[in-house]
C-alpha cells in the first residue's frame, strides 16, 4: 500500500521525532528488498530508492560504483520498480534517479509506474525548479510527491520557490559538493538547515555528506531530520548484508532520539 | 569584412542569435543541472550577455584572438588535392592557431570572463587534450589554478598533450570512472564544480552543457566561420563555398563554422565518427544513432541503451568519442539547415595520409574525418565540381605516435 510521503512525515515529526530517510540503490545484490525492509525495522521514517543511472552527476564514487555494480547485476528501472512494488514496508518509499532513465520511459508512463509499484515520491537531482514543470504535471496526475533539493549556493528568493513547489519533504543540500561520506559535518550545514526551516513549514531534511550517528545528530539539531546514503551504500558494496544496514541505520536511529 | 595582418586584433561581426527561453534551440538545450550550479550558471549567462554586446570586452578579445591566438587563420586553398579529388577544396585553417586548434577561440573568452566574475581557478575536462591544453595556456596568460579531467584511456593515447598541460602548470586528474573517456571527464569536471563553484569556472570545450554554454561556446566560436566566409570569398570570386563541412565531437568547431554560413545557400555538413562502422554499434554517431536524452545538463540526441543508460562511445580520435552532441546541431539535424553525415575510423585515417601526401598538411584525428568523408564522397553524393570549404580544427602531431602504431604496427620510440 502507498504511503503518502508528506503527511506521514509531518506526523512523526509532530510527535517529536527526528526523521530519517535512509538511501539503497536498487538491483544492488539479491538481498537490497531485505535491506530496506531491514532499515525500515531499524527506525527508518521513509526510504529512497535509488534507480541507478550510468552518469550520476550528483553521486560521488560509493553510489556510483553501487548504481554501476547493480546495472552489472541487470537492474533497470523495470525490475526494480517490480520488485519495489513487492514491498509493503508501512513507510514512505520514494525513487532517487537521474531525469535521463525518466525522459526516456516517457515522463507520464514513469509516474504513472510509479503510482503501480506503491511509490510515494521522486528525488531527480539533476532536475532543477527552472526545468521542472513538465515532470511536475505528470507527477501531480499521477499523485507522484516530488521532492526539490535546495542547496548552499540557493538564493533566498529561488528557496522561497522552491519549499513551495516541493512535495513530500525539502531536501537540503547540506554541503558544496556530491554525495560521499566525510569526516565531520560541513559548515555549512546548520546554516541549510536553518534557512530551510526559516522557509517552510514542510518537513525540512539534510543529506549529502551525512555519515555517522554523530553527524546525523548534529545535522538534526538544525532541520527535521536527515537523509543517509553513501555510508549505508558503503557497507552493502562491502559485502554488508541486512544486518549490517540494520545495525548502521539503528545506531543512527538512536543517535537522532537520544538527541 | 577586410582581414586585419596577422597579429593585429581581428575583426569580429556582431554577436549571433541567442536561443530562446531557457537556452533551447527548438527542442533542445536546456540547464538541466544540481540545484548547487543553477546560481552560478545565471551569473554566467548574464555575465556573457553584458560582456559580449560591450565593446571593452570585444576589444579586449579580438586584440587577444591577433596578438596571442595568432588569428585571423588562413584559408588554404588545396590544389592538388582538388586535382585528387575533382572538387574544389578549401581548408580553415584552425590548425596554425597558438595551441594547434580552435579550442583556444573559446577557452581565451571563458578565461576572461572567469577573472571577470572574479574566480581564480580553472578546471576543464578534455578527450584529445587540445581542450585541456588550451585550457591550461590560458590559465597560464590569466594567472589563474587549473585542473583538468581527462578519462583514463585518453591519457594513454595523448600522452603528449597531457605532458603539455603539466608544463603549462595545469594538474590532470586521470578518470577512471565509466568508460574512462571524455564522457566520465565530464562527470567528474561537473562533480568537482559542484563541489567549487565559488571559486572555479568550468570550462567547457564544446558547445554543449547546461545553458549558457552553447550559446556562449559557439560565440566565442563563430569567428572561425565568419572569417572563412569573407576569406573564402576573396577565392573564389564572392561566390560561397557550395558545401561546407567541419568533424563533430560535441560540436564547436562545425558549429563556429556553421553560424558563419548559415545565413548563406551553402549546404552544411557535420561529419561524425563512425568508429568501427555505424552497425557495429562501436561509434559516436549521435545524431545518426542517438535518441533525445538529457545528460550533461542539456537536452540532446545521446547514445543510449533500450532502458536510458547512455552507452559508451568509440572513436580513433579522442575529441570524438563521445555519445553525445551539442544542442544546436540536434536543432539543426531536425530542421534539415544542416545534415550529418559520418566517417569510420578507416575512413580518418585514409583523410589523415591523402592530406598529409597531397597538401604537406597533418591533420588532427578529428578533422581528418571531415577529409575522409569528402574523399569517400567526391563524385558521387558530392558532384564532381563542388567547391567545399573544411574546417581543419588542429593539427596532427598529438596524435602521430598513435597514427605511426596503428599503420605500421610498431610503437615509436
Ligand atoms: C582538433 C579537434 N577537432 C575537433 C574536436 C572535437 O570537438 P568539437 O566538436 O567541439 O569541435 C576536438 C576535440 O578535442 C579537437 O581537438
Amino acid at each position: 500500500m502507498t504511503v503518502a510521503v508528506e503527511p506521514y512525515l509531518r506526523a512523526r515529526r509532530a510527535e517529536g521525532r527526528k526523521l530519517l530517510v535512509p538511501y539503497v540503490t536498487g538491483g544492488l545484490g539479491k538481498h537490497w528488498l531485505e535491506v530496506v525492509r531491514a532499515v525500515v525495522d531499524a527506525g527508518a521514517d521513509a526510504v529512497e530508492i535509488g534507480i541507478p543511472f550510468s552518469d550520476p552527476v550528483m553521486d560521488g564514487v560509493t553510489i556510483q560504483e553501487a548504481s554501476q555494480r547493480a546495472i552489472a547485476l541487470d537492474a533497470t528501472p523495470r525490475s526494480i520498480l517490480n520488485e519495489a512494488a513487492t514491498l509493503d514496508v508501512g513507510v514512505p518509499l520514494l525513487v532517487m534517479t537521474y531525469y535521463n532513465l525518466v525522459l526516456h520511459a516517457g515522463l507520464e508512463r514513469f509516474a504513472a509506474e510509479l503510482a503501480v509499484a506503491g511509490i510515494a515520491g521522486a528525488i531527480i537531482p539533476d532536475l532543477p525548479l527552472d526545468e521542472l514543470a513538465p515532470w511536475a504535471a505528470a507527477a501531480d496526475d499521477s499523485g507522484v510527491e516530488t521532492v526539490l533539493l535546495a542547496a548552499p549556493t540557493t538564493t533566498p528568493e529561488r528557496l522561497l520557490a522552491l519549499c513551495e513547489r516541493s512535495r513530500g519533504f525539502v531536501y537540503g543540500v547540506s554541503l558544496m559538493g556530491v554525495t560521499g561520506e566525510r569526516t565531520s559535518l560541513a559548515s555549512q550545514a546548520g546554516e541549510m538547515g536553518s534557512r530551510l526551516k526559516a522557509a517552510t513549514d514542510k518537513p525540512a531534511l539534510l543529506g549529502v555528506g551525512i555519515s555517522t550517528p554523530q553527524q546525523a545528530a548534529e545535522a538534526s539539531q538544525h532541520a527535521d531530520g536527515v537523509v543517509i546514503g553513501s555510508a549505508l551504500v558503503r557497507r552493502l558494496l562491502q559485502g554488508g548484508g541486512p544486518g549490517e544496514a540494520a545495525d548502521f541505520i539503528g545506531s543512527v536511529r538512536t543517535a537522532l532520539d537520544e538527541s | 569584412m577586410s582581414v586585419p595582418v596577422r597579429g593585429g586584433p581581428v575583426h569580429l561581426d556582431p554577436p549571433g542569435p541567442e536561443p530562446t527561453g531557457l537556452g533551447r534551440f527548438a527542442d533542445f538545450g536546456g540547464r538541466f543541472v544540481p540545484e548547487t550550479l543553477v546560481p552560478a550558471l545565471e551569473e554566467l549567462e548574464a555575465q556573457f550577455r553584458t560582456a559580449w554586446s560591450s565593446d571593452e570586452f570585444r576589444d579586449e578579445y579580438a586584440e587577444l584572438l591577433g596578438s596571442y591566438a595568432g588569428r585571423p587563420t588562413p584559408v588554404t586553398e588545396c590544389h592538388r588535392l582538388s586535382e585528387r579529388l575533382g572538387l574544389r577544396v578549401l581548408l580553415k585553417r584552425e590548425d596554425l592557431t597558438h595551441t594547434g586548434s580552435h579550442k583556444i577561440n573559446n577557452v581565451l573568452g571563458q578565461a576572461m570572463l572567469t577573472r571577470r566574475m572574479g574566480k581564480t581557478r580553472l578546471i576543464a575536462e578534455t578527450g584529445a587534450g587540445q581542450h585541456g591544453v588550451a585550457t591550461a595556456t590560458a590559465a597560464a596568460l590569466f594567472g589563474l589554478d587549473c585542473l583538468v579531467f581527462m578519462g583514463a584511456v585518453d591519457v594513454e593515447r595523448q600522452a603528449l598533450n597531457v605532458w603539455r598541460m603539466q608544463l603549462l602548470g595545469a594538474e590532470v586528474v586521470s578518470v577512471t570512472s565509466g568508460s574512462a573517456t571524455l564522457k566520465d571527464a565530464i562527470n567528474d569536471a561537473m562533480r568537482e564544480w559542484v563541489a567549487s563553484v565559488n571559486t572555479t569556472h568550468y570550462c567547457i570545450g564544446s558547445v554543449m552543457g547546461p545553458h549558457p554554454f552553447p550559446w556562449m561556446v559557439r560565440e566565442f566560436q563563430r569567428v572561425v566561420g565568419d572569417e572563412a566566409r569573407e576569406q573564402s570569398r576573396a577565392i573564389l570570386e564572392g561566390a560561397d563555398p557550395q558545401m561546407v563541412v567541419a568533424c563533430v565531437g560535441g560540436g564547436s568547431n562545425a558549429m563556429g563554422t556553421f553560424a558563419g554560413f548559415i545565413d548563406t545557400e551553402a549546404e552544411l555538413v557535420g561529419v561524425e565518427a563512425a568508429g568501427l562502422g555505424l552497425e557495429s554499434g562501436k561509434h559516436g554517431a549521435a545524431i545518426a544513432r542517438g535518441v533525445p536524452g538529457v545528460v550533461h545538463g542539456m537536452r540532446s540526441l545521446f547514445l543510449q541503451d533500450e532502458d536510458g543508460q547512455i552507452i559508451e562511445a568509440h572513436s580513433i580520435s579522442a575529441g570524438l568519442d563521445y555519445p553525445g552532441i551539442g544542442p544546436e546541431h540536434a536543432a539543426l539535424s531536425a530542421s534539415g539547415r544542416a545534415r550529418y553525415e559520418s566517417a569510420t575510423d578507416d575512413e580518418a585515417l585514409a583523410g589523415f595520409t591523402l592530406l598529409a601526401e597531397t597538401e604537406g598538411i597533418v591533420p588532427a584525428l578529428e578533422p581528418a574525418h571531415a577529409i575522409g568523408w569528402v574523399a569517400r564522397e567526391a563524385g558521387h553524393s558530392i558532384p564532381a565540381g563542388t567547391t567545399v570549404l573544411i574546417t581543419l580544427s588542429g593539427r596532427g602531431d598529438k596524435d602521430a605516435a598513435q597514427v605511426a602504431e596503428r599503420l605500421t604496427g610498431e610503437r615509436l620510440q
